[in-house]
């Protein structure tokens, strides 16, 4: 028997088979203008017994698939709990918002956090810094790297005003590498301080886009004083925990 | 609608605005309101209140004006309703709840101002709301920064008159709170030429204690699982409380009470038994802010109960009569009052208490702290609360928001999880 778990953020898709032990197939894919329909191509020739959707657009996708939803603080515990069932906390930063989860031994959801509206502690804010920069998303974590340490302090976390700060740093000739780095410790600082309302636990998975950037990864894990986990694909947890819960209803009914 | 042009010009609302506002309503309140199942059949006064919201009541004002009655604009439950129809005048309730007269606002005032305020102010001056223009005196308090220093500007753009509320508990509060109304009976005695006597005045307070204890019929009976009604069509009574005609407004609660303790009785209800219930506190939600509610009964989860001054707080307290004389009418006005348990005051733990209390009257697995933007003694208030929350072992999450729409998708998620997490 095969499920479908997929995970509708808001910059990417990922879609997960599962077969009740592992990890059969994964996608992950841009969402790009139409979601429902890069959906539909995803799902395209596949057979699936179930199908969970988490995520921004997982309403968008029931209404359009009859699939059932889970919210993506439940996915990701569920997730990060299969993965590593020591798991006791979950930081997740994705395009559009992030959220820090605490899980008991079973993967079940004890509390959570998620940033509000505004984008200060999400990808977003490192996509438009790096975008003021000149420099490519992917990059954007090693560039900061290698100002060595050495950081020039941002002091706005709205992505508007450190925008701007951004601009007039770049025009006193502040060296870029510095200034990124300083935009890294700023919102690391942003969510360390939402990972210490929910509590921290150890063993922390880091999952989502932005746990791909080295420096933030550093940075966070010394702020809050302890290791961090990084899965191999960070970007499929939440599509995978879908799929695990897909998994379940079909088992228990 | 047509019928009610000539009154709406004759207030010198701005028409072509007003309609704009007026085609919006509509479409949501299908989308909100009646796309719900199970609705009992006396929400249907309700849904013509709403489907009249700027017309008949607004028509009887302009009547009860042109028979000499005046009209006053309030903007919280402190401001005593008793004395204004004590004296013969109309009270109605002018919080704003929608971020269509917000742009207009925001030309004058500051942006980080809490949308309730802005969207009162912005219907003032935009000249888009039928009440604030039948109205003679527009009475505020000074309760928040926001309100108190507000009121100095919107002085300028209507009659007003502002009730000095204290801050703290004690006797000398409660003395100049006595004090304030005696000067405010003063005030209502000059705008209606009526004179206050304890005869009408009792009266008033008849009038008042029992549209009070029709809400609280309504809030007791949500205490029943099922929930008889919706938070949604219970929140919407809690609104229209301002503004309709009291006693008619009485009769109808009355009335759709009766049915919904029959359904109770059959064992019927808005959601199936068992349904996820949920406790909002906080900030009032003025009509048409409908925003939490629709998201979280959209979710699957019921409201059975509002911490808020468009809900609970506007039912505290009975009026317990120390006498007859005019004086001891004031003073057991005054005395119900300050059991309301308002942030803008300090201390304030005693709604602390008043929120455990409701979370296990109501028998709820969750309670929603919703603060609007801006709202400073709510929204540091609500740490204490979720404090307090948590020692008794009551879940809860907080949201902070305001009147847009563009985070609705994330208040969904976040309202879902704590679902999830909940039930
Ligand atoms: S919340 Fe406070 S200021 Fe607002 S209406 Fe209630 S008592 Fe008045
Ligand atoms: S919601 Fe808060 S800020 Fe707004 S008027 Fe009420 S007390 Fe003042």
């Amino acid at each position: 028997m095969k499920v479908i778990g997929l995970d509708i953020g808001s910059r990417t898709i990922a879609l997960v088979e599962f077969d009740g032990q592992d990890i059969v197939n994964f996608e992950i894919t841009d969402t790009g203008a139409n979601s429902l329909e890069r959906c539909r191509k995803l799902l395209e020739g596949r057979e699936y017994e179930n199908l969970v959707a988490t995520g921004y657009g997982r309403h968008l996708l029931a209404s359009h698939f009859g699939s059932n939803v889970v919210t993506e603080i439940k996915a990701y515990a569920q997730g990060a709990h299969f993965l590593y069932p020591d798991a006791r906390s979950v930081i997740d930063i994705g395009g559009q918002d992030s959220k820090t989860i605490s899980l008991n031994g079973n993967g079940g959801v004890l509390k959570f956090e998620m940033n509000d509206r505004c984008a200060a502690g999400t990808g977003r804010f490192l996509e438009t810094m790096a975008r003021v920069m000149g420099m490519p998303i992917e990059e954007f974590g090693q560039y900061a790297l290698s100002a060595n340490g050495i950081s020039v302090k941002v002091n706005s976390m709205c992505t508007v005003f450190a925008e701007s700060e951004v601009i007039s740093l770049i025009a006193k000739n502040e060296d870029g590498r510095r200034i990124a780095l300083g935009l890294h410790e700023a919102i690391s600082e942003r969510i360390a301080g939402m990972v210490r309302r929910v509590g921290l636990k150890q063993r922390i998975v880091f999952a989502g886009g932005v746990a791909k950037n080295p420096c933030i990864t550093r940075l966070l894990s010394q702020k809050l004083g302890w290791g961090l986990t990084m899965p191999e694909e960070p970007q499929i947890v939440g599509a995978l925990g879908a799929a695990i819960i897909a998994y379940r209803q079909i088992a228990d009914s | 609608m047509t019928d009610y042009l000539q009154i709406w010009e004759d207030l010198g609302l701005d028409i072509d605005r007003h309609n704009t506002l007026l085609d919006i309503l509509p479409g949501v309140y299908q989308d909100v309101y009646l796309s719900q199942e199970n609705r009992p059949e006396g929400m249907k006064y309700f849904d013509f209140v709403v489907s009249e919201i700027h017309g008949l009541r607004v028509k009887e004002l302009v009547e009860h004006k042109e028979k000499g009655g005046k009209v006053f604009g309030t903007f919280c439950v402190y401001v005593p309703d008793e004395l204004i129809i004590a004296a013969g005048g109309a009270a109605v309730g002018l919080c704003g709840g929608t971020d269509f007269s917000i742009p207009a606002a925001e030309e004058i005032l500051p942006r980080n101002l809490c949308p309730l305020i802005k969207s009162a102010f912005g219907f003032k001056v935009s000249r888009t709301c039928p009440y604030f223009e039948v109205a003679d005196l527009v009475v505020g308090e000074t309760t928040c920064d926001g309100k108190k220093k507000t009121w100095e500007i919107f002085g300028e753009h209507a009659p007003m008159y502002v009730m000095e509320l204290p801050q703290c508990k004690e006797e000398g509060d409660k003395e100049l709170w006595f004090h304030e109304l005696y000067r405010f009976k003063d005030k209502v005695e000059e705008v209606t030429s009526n004179t206050i006597t304890s005869e009408n005045l009792i009266e008033a307070i008849n009038i008042v204690d029992a549209r009070r204890a029709a809400l609280q019929r309504l809030f007791d009976l949500r205490k029943s699982d099922p929930t008889p009604i919706s938070g949604l069509d219970a929140l919407l009574i809690s609104q229209i409380y301002f503004y309709d005609e009291p006693v008619r407004f009485t009769n109808q609660v009355n009335e759709l009470c009766d049915e919904l303790e029959e359904r109770i009785q059959k064992g019927e209800g808005a959601f199936s038994k068992g349904t996820t219930r949920m406790l909002t506190a906080g900030t009032p939600m003025a009509i048409p802010h409908w925003k939490l509610h629709n998201i979280v009964e959209k979710s699957g989860a019921a409201i059975v109960c509002e911490e808020s001054c468009v809900g609970t707080r506007s039912l505290t307290g009975e009026t317990e009569s120390k006498g007859d004389s005019l004086d001891d009418l004031l003073e057991s006005i005054g005395e119900r009052q300050f059991k309301i348990n308002c942030a803008c005051f300090t201390p304030n733990d005693e709604r602390l208490d008043d929120i455990i209390d409701l979370a296990r009257e109501y028998k709820i697995d969750g309670v929603i702290q919703y603060v609007l933007q801006f709202c400073q003694p709510f929204s540091i208030e609500s740490v204490k609360v979720q404090q307090a929350l948590e020692k008794a072992g009551i879940p809860s999450i907080s949201i902070e928001s305001d009147y847009s729409m563009e985070d609705v998708g994330q208040l969904q998620t976040r309202i879902e999880a704590f679902l999830e997490v909940v039930g």
